[in-house]
């Protein structure tokens, strides 16, 4: 309890700021104040070999001016360096704070806590004995079980972050967070041949997460796949159909479609979509989805970094674009409504649109009747990350491939890319799976590193780019 | 001028009183041996849309990690942005605790280094413009960038930015040392749009100490041209091509790949190197790569590294040969070297390259064939970025698999390509330059020549 910082009593002190900056001008003035605490543990073969903790605290300050906004960070919560951050920030947009405040401000709503029953996450989250001990549970399982193993690592993140947000719409909100993830990798190596494999988890909300979490069921996975992989042959390059397995293969929608469904690339005409609300852009057998409350996921949040309550957004309806991802800048140029995707790493960021927990729901094939119905193509098992470029071409890679022949799955590959357009691949998405599951990632966008899931059923891509060799 | 020295206090440093407060704390915790890294910067920046202001951004942040030593010489850190009385005792309270799981197969020591002479870094800049300038020269430079070409509809992606950073080492030994410098950097990227053909983009990226001597006339340019160029685009087809990377392609797969002389990677096991390649031919004969932080046309260096080892021009690749590695203080004395300047602060010392200088070697100047991008009259692709690194590269199997942005060019006529992936193994591409040109080109990672690579697999269409 003894690290909590925000309470009631910054009422006064944050709406004296408000009113100044209404009274200088601003349309929306907006604080963030943040409260860090972090740590990370890595295991390498059978020692933990490093130990980082670090904790913080800031503030960013959002000026709104007709269509336009001035930002300020500063670590300095004091009176005095709040009041140099507004006026900073004021500043940059030409306003001024006048000498006598005679406007009118409703000010702040009462205060919202969203953390009542956050406030012991951070005492109840495992010390540092009890996640190294996990740690090395995990290298030592993968030494007994694997082979040609020669690199070993696991390791643990804790961030936990308090938040109060502020706004001159009388917006007067805290939050606690909590996210924990946990990676674990193996390198493998017999004479020239070489693989990697790794498997990161991630939750948010669930202090008691990493006691829950089961090392040999992921050491018997990475063992399985460096096995496979470590002899595995390039996979020929060309356009072919692919099967694309659940959970982290959701990244091909986040990167693909997902980044172009967020107001900050429709208000900067980037996106291929952005005058395709309510038109057809993808098969009709995808619906999309993108929430922040599904429990204990890694992308879920009690409310955003403006304060809002995140909403369940459906994108796509049956092959339909419905809405986009919007935040208060997004709401303010380009006319859609906030979705509670308002997002950022932490307060040296302005908030932006960006996603939470992000979907294709599940369609009504099993895994099976995808792949049988490929003559030949790629079975993606395990993907890798991706990026979407500035005018919507995509790309992502593969961990663990396989090929498909003739209904069926044979040699595995390595080393293939999957490379497109949003608009192009979209339409060919032409089979979903009922076996949706989600997985934990970091997205890095305009606003920082933030945490998200991808999700997706098995799904059928009928023809796509794959790079390799 | 602005001289970066081991004397010039930094005024976060002052303010904060770090140095006395440092000593008290430790004292008063019992804390014998005991190294702190601070860091703070101070930034604007601004983006612009069609004329208009988009985001005025600025920011000040402040950074401490502290590191200490337990009786049992066990090594702990923490690191904070609260620079305050209560937080730097915090810090240390945190690193002690931490201090209780450090490693005992390897603890960090300090560099024997840390006191050395150091090396000033000149740095010409002038003073900040201030965001109301750099605001107007942003919306300037956006609109000329517009009127360039009809095809280029936006800028979406620019921004003009004006940084202020410090940075400082101490230790219980005594070592101190005090840098700081300042920089300023402009990205434009384009948006250009055909009738009937889909949207291109591309844009140019410049630095320079201060936003006076910054070049945006010459960011403008660059940027139209690129985009430009690749208007006129269509699919490549698959196959195996000579290709020809352009200096700022070049330095990203070396830098992506840079484990293959990193100390450290080589200790973990994750290097495509191991304790026995130095001296070992790992590329054709003709290349050299040093690391040279001090560069002067490495903007914004400063001239020490987390560990207060000072930085200097290291030769990593001579004549295709492995002859040094990037050490911290700990991989140093595995090796039984001195540390090099490239090392971080922190209980596992990371270790990185600073800022490449790529070369043709004197002693072995003759290419395996002749090559020069500008009057080749052959069929190659020329690649001018490398986009998603951290996706395509898999730096411990030595295989890479990345979508470019670049052209075929057959008979000196350029057409872009539309989306396409270079794949190979970066051992193999080593070995198989088979050119690289004379001429040297500063980019805002190092400097290098175009090179020349057959045979590496291109993915565009069937």
């Amino acid at each position: 309890m003894d690290s909590l910082l925000f309470n009631p009593s910054w009422h006064t002190k944050l709406e004296s700021l408000l009113h100044t900056g209404k009274a200088a001008g601003a349309d929306l003035v907006e604080i963030f104040l943040e409260n860090t605490d972090y740590s990370s543990v890595l295991a390498e073969q059978d020692s933990i070999t490093s130990v980082n903790p670090a904790f913080g605290r800031g503030a960013g300050i959002r000026v709104f001016h007709g269509s336009h906004d001035g930002f300020v960070s500063t670590n300095d919560l004091s009176e005095k360096g709040l009041n140099i951050a507004l006026e900073q920030a004021l500043g940059m947009l030409g306003l001024q704070i006048p000498k006598t405040i005679n406007s009118k401000f409703d000010g702040l709503q009462d205060f919202n806590d969203f953390a009542i029953y956050k406030n012991n996450w951070l005492s109840d989250c495992p010390s540092l004995n009890e996640s190294s001990t996990k740690l090395l549970e995990a290298t030592l399982l993968l030494k007994k079980k694997g082979k040609h193993l020669s690199v070993r690592r696991s390791s643990y993140s804790r961030s936990w972050q308090e938040v109060l947000v502020a706004a001159s719409d009388g917006t007067f909100n805290r939050d606690v967070r909590l996210h924990q993830s946990i990676g674990v990798n193996a390198l493998a190596q017999d004479g020239e041949h070489r693989a990697s494999i790794g498997r990161r988890y991630g939750t948010s909300g669930i202090p008691e997460d990493l006691t829950q979490w089961i090392p040999e069921k992921t050491a018997d996975e990475i063992c399985d796949s460096t096995a496979v992989m470590l002899y595995a042959d390039y996979v020929e390059a060309g356009q072919m159909p692919a099967v694309l397995a659940n959970k982290f293969g959701g990244v091909i929608f986040h990167e693909a479609c997902g980044h172009l469904l967020e107001t900050t690339q429709i208000e900067r005409g980037t996106s291929p979509f952005v005058d395709k609300l309510n038109s057809k852009i993808a098969h009709h057998s995808v619906t999309a989805v993108d929430e922040g409350f599904t429990e204990g996921a890694f992308g879920s949040l009690s409310m955003d970094d403006e304060g809002m309550a995140p909403q369940k957004t459906i994108l796509i309806k049956d092959g339909i674009l419905k809405n986009f991802l919007s935040d208060r800048a997004g709401e303010l140029r380009t006319g859609n409504k906030r979705t509670g995707s308002g997002r950022r790493q932490s307060h040296t960021f302005a908030a932006a649109s960006r996603m939470r927990n992000t979907y294709i729901a599940a369609g009504k094939y099993s895994p099976k009747e995808l792949i049988s119905s490929v003559d030949s193509g790629l079975y993606c098992k395990s993907m890798g990350g991706g990026s979407v470029g500035p005018t919507g071409q995509f790309n992502f890679s593969v961990e663990e491939g396989y090929l498909i022949e003739n209904g069926k799955l044979t040699k595995p590959v390595k080393g293939a890319t999957l490379i497109g357009e949003a608009q192009d691949i979209m339409p060919r998405i032409s089979m979903c799976a009922n076996d949706l599951d989600l997985a934990a990632g970091f997205c890095g966008s305009i606003s920082g590193n933030i945490n998200v899931t991808v999700g997706q059923p098995h799904i059928k891509v009928d023809s796509i780019t794959v790079g390799g060799r | 001028m602005i001289v970066n020295n081991n004397n010039s206090k930094s005024n976060f440093i002052e303010e904060f009183n770090l140095k006395d407060e440092i000593y008290k704390l430790t004292t008063q915790k019992s804390i014998k041996k005991w190294d702190i890294g601070a860091s703070s910067s101070n930034d604007i920046s601004v983006q612009v849309d069609k004329g208009n202001p988009k985001q005025l951004k600025a920011s000040q942040r402040n950074q401490v990690t502290v590191r200490v030593w337990n009786k049992e010489d066990r090594i702990g850190i923490t690191s904070t942005s609260d620079l305050s009385p209560i937080g730097l005792s915090k810090a240390l309270d945190g690193a002690l605790l931490a201090s209780e799981y450090g490693n005992t197969s390897e603890t960090p020591q300090f560099s024997p280094l840390a006191k050395d002479k150091i090396n000033e870094i000149h740095s010409a800049g002038s003073k900040g413009q201030g965001i109301q300038k750099i605001f107007e020269y942003l919306q300037e430079a956006e609109e000329k960038l517009i009127n360039s070409h009809p095809a280029i509809e936006s800028v979406p992606y620019n921004g003009l930015a004006e940084t202020n950073f410090a940075r400082m080492y101490l230790n219980s030994e005594g070592a101190l040392r005090y840098g700081s410098n300042q920089q300023a950097s402009i990205y434009l990227y384009a948006k250009a749009l055909e009738s009937g053909r889909k949207p291109r983009s591309s844009g140019s990226i410049k630095i320079a100490n201060s936003t006076f001597d910054l070049d945006i006339q010459g960011c403008i340019e660059e940027a139209s041209l690129k985009t430009i160029r690749h208007l006129n685009y269509e699919p490549v087809k698959t196959d195996k091509y000579l290709v020809c990377f352009m200096p700022d392609a070049f330095l990203e797969l070396i830098n992506a790949f840079s484990n293959i002389f990193n100390a450290r990677s080589i200790i973990d096991g994750i290097s495509l190197s191991n304790m026995d390649s130095l001296g070992k031919k790992i590329a054709v004969p003709q290349l050299c790569i040093h690391d040279n932080a001090l560069n002067p046309s490495n903007i914004g260096a400063l001239n020490f590294d987390g560990e207060g080892t000072p930085v200097s021009r290291l030769c990593l690749i001579d004549d295709g040969a492995l002859v040094n590695l990037l050490h911290s203080e700990a991989t140093a004395r595995k090796f039984g070297v001195n540390p090099t300047g490239h090392a971080g602060l922190g209980a596992k010392v990371s270790v990185g390259p600073d800022w490449l200088e790529i070369s043709k070697s004197n002693n072995n100047c003759i290419n395996k064939l002749e090559f020069n991008s500008k009057d080749y009259l052959g069929k190659f692709i020329l690649i001018e970025n490398l986009n998603a690194l951290h996706a395509g590269v898999k730096a411990s199997q030595g295989s890479f698999s990345l979508p470019f942005d670049g052209w075929l060019v057959d008979n000196q006529e350029m057409r872009s390509i539309e989306a396409a992936t270079v794949a190979g193994d970066i051992r193999q591409l080593l070995q198989n330059i088979q050119a690289i040109e004379d001429t040297q080109h500063v980019t805002h990672m190092g400097i290098s020549p175009h090179i020349w690579i057959d045979n590496l697999s291109i993915t565009g269409e069937a």
